[in-house]
């Protein structure tokens, strides 16, 4: 066991206190700047997709795990920094002015959703997010002159600095930087009283409003947030997909990347990379299923859809906490071996929850 | 901290669909002494507080503290004006660890910028350790050291009424609104927060109004006590003259027939 000794307040505030954290981040950072080196182009890119879903997987994060505001209609976000790079692009915007307008006008958009969302709560939030995401994609549909339409809209290529990052290897250094940025800022937001004030509305609106915070304004401040990552994730997912439709980004873009935060575990950013890590891992792990499966199994239409299920089930049923729960226990199963007990993670049943106002 | 003002509460009422769960009360405290607020079940005692607090809108009557009128003010800039508050059913961040707990009861203090947040700049980490100092004193004061890095789901219930306690103390405030401090503590508890409203009284100079049916604690603490019934004032005065009064025995015991 380690044990930690803390001797100033800045100890609390450093991201990685132990030294096995401290080496497990070393070796992930050091995988992911090594992968081109390692990695064929196509399972290259796949990883590439696999961080830029982890962006978006943090984006929802944080509205969703951090702020406790669901939210059906998330892809749209994703569209609409998709089609908001590709078109700013298409008109000659050098790549960084592009991205930063993409940022300001999701996030724009986030905020006004959020302030008429920061009065709804649950199923009414859920139905108004779900309207949202499909508004968005009829939008993309419809608005042709601007989007293409259901022709679709064909993605510039990568040009960052005036360079051509054609080669996929580049690209996947792109994604990564911004991927580091953002986990990066995220977890600094979560030690910050912006973020302490995001947890403080999700667990008690009522305590928090009498400890000074303006819960209306964290509710769009956090939206805002939110739809700014997640639109990045679509900038970044543009130039993946090279053609932009609008059914990319529809409900069920939406659900998966609900799934995703719920597989990885609510409530933190880690669960969310671990999301992004199974939903990303599980397409590429069928193709290889369907030649060992018999063809009246493998070669069905619709079976990844029927998987996504299943584990979302088993997963709320099994370990509500997600994947991050779960690598929770087996940490804390080294580190305290061998006293482990299978009881050692029993939560008490919360006592009083009655007379709760809103 | 701010010098604590007068509270003063005038013909206040408030009806929920029909219902007058209080109806023209007044009551002033003083600065610096400790105020109690006694009645059955369900007379609006909590109702009062959350007045106070701003959770509710009045149907009528003023509360002012000091010269500022709270009904000019929304909810979350109550803390602002030096009035913490703790709940009756404890309302405490579930999810997150004391020190994030205690963290936010400083948010009214603190300069919160996304962007520099989200950068984490320099100014903002030390911003972090000079509040952080803040909350070490309030967690020293009311030893709970040993909890501070616990999540307030793995707490015992009498742990987490101190962490709500050293919450509302974290923001400062000159007027503190407790809702029964020593519901569900068992006796040692009990007199552990007796202990410790005397130190916040007299260290932290703060002016404290309870809601308390203990009438113990409420005999030890208390200055003063108003009994209220059904939204309706009964009685004010020192705790004795308050349990003495024939209208508050009714009210407690019913009328013999």
């Amino acid at each position: 066991m380690e044990f930690l000794f803390k001797t100033a307040y800045r100890d609390d505030i450093r991201f990685l206190a132990k030294t096995g954290e401290k080496i497990r981040v070393a070796i992930v950072v050091i995988f992911l700047l090594a992968a081109p080196l390692v990695l064929q182009d196509y399972y290259l890119a796949e990883l590439g997709l696999m961080l830029v879903y982890a962006i978006a997987g943090i984006g929802l994060m944080v509205l969703t795990g951090h702020t406790g505001q669901v939210s059906f209609g998330h892809a749209a976000f994703l569209g609409i920094g998709a089609y908001t790079h590709s078109i700013l692009l298409s008109y000659g915007v050098p790549f960084t002015v592009s991205i930063i307008v993409t940022l300001l006008l999701s996030g724009l958009v986030g905020m006004a959703i959020g302030r008429s969302a920061s009065k709804m709560h649950g199923f009414y939030l859920a139905i108004a997010t779900l309207a949202f995401g499909i508004l968005i994609e009829t939008v993309f549909g419809e608005w042709g002159s601007l989007t293409g339409g259901h022709m679709g809209l064909a993605v510039p290529s990568l040009t960052v600095f005036g360079l051509s990052l054609t080669e996929v290897w580049q690209q996947y250094y792109v994604d990564l930087l911004l991927t580091l940025l953002v986990i990066w800022g995220a977890a600094n937001l979560f030690r910050s009283p912006t973020g302490r004030s995001f947890l403080a509305v999700r667990d008690s609106e009522l305590s928090a409003r009498c400890l000074g915070v303006n819960v209306e304004w964290v509710k769009i401040q956090s939206f805002g947030v939110s739809a700014a990552i997640t639109g990045l994730a679509g900038a970044l997912l543009a130039h993946h997909l090279t053609y932009l439709a609008p059914d990319v980004f529809g409900v069920l873009e939406s659900l998966k990347l609900m799934l995703m935060i719920v597989v990885g575990g609510l409530g933190t950013i880690l669960g969310a990379i671990l999301g992004a890590i199974v939903i990303s891992i599980l397409p590429v792990a069928l193709s290889f299923l369907k030649d060992y499966l018999p063809p009246s199994i493998g070669q069905t239409a619709g079976i990844e859809p029927l998987l996504f299920g299943l584990i979302i089930v088993s997963v709320i049923v099994f370990e509500p906490g997600g994947l991050y729960s779960r690598w929770m226990k087996i940490r804390y199963f080294f580190e305290t071996f061998p006293y482990y007990r299978k009881s050692s993670f029993v939560r008490q049943k919360s006592y009083l929850k009655t007379e709760r106002m809103r | 901290m701010s010098t604590p003002q007068r509270l003063e509460v005038r013909n206040l009422s408030i009806e929920f669909g029909g219902v007058h769960a209080v109806e023209d009360v007044s009551f002033d405290v003083e600065p610096g002494e400790t105020f109690a607020i006694i009645g059955p079940n369900g007379a609006g005692k909590s109702t009062i507080f959350n007045l106070i607090s701003r959770l509710y809108e009045p149907t009528a009557g003023t509360i002012h503290y000091g010269d500022q009128n709270l009904l000019e003010l929304p909810a979350h800039k109550i803390v602002h004006a030096g009035i913490g508050r703790t709940f009756q059913n404890i309302e405490l961040f579930e999810q997150a660890t004391v020190l994030q707990n205690l963290l936010v009861g400083r948010h009214a203090h603190m300069r919160k910028n996304p962007l520099s947040n989200f950068l984490f700049l320099p100014g903002v980490r030390k911003s972090e350790i000079k509040h952080r100092e803040k909350v070490e004193d309030i967690i020293d004061l009311l030893e709970i050291a040993q909890y501070r890095d616990e999540r307030i789901s793995d707490l015992s219930y009498g742990a987490r009424k101190n962490v709500e306690l050293a919450r509302a103390l974290c923001a400062e405030p000159s007027i503190l609104l407790l809702d029964e401090p020593a519901s569900g503590l068992n006796n040692e508890e009990t007199d552990d927060i007796s202990f410790w409203l005397e130190d916040i009284k007299h260290d932290l100079g703060v002016t404290l109004v309870m809601v308390e049916h203990d009438m113990n604690l409420v005999g030890q603490v208390a200055d003063r006590v108003m009994a209220i019934n059904d939204g309706h004032f009964l009685a004010i005065g020192t705790p004795d003259e308050v349990r003495e009064n024939p209208e508050v025995q009714r009210a407690y015991l019913g009328v013999a027939e």
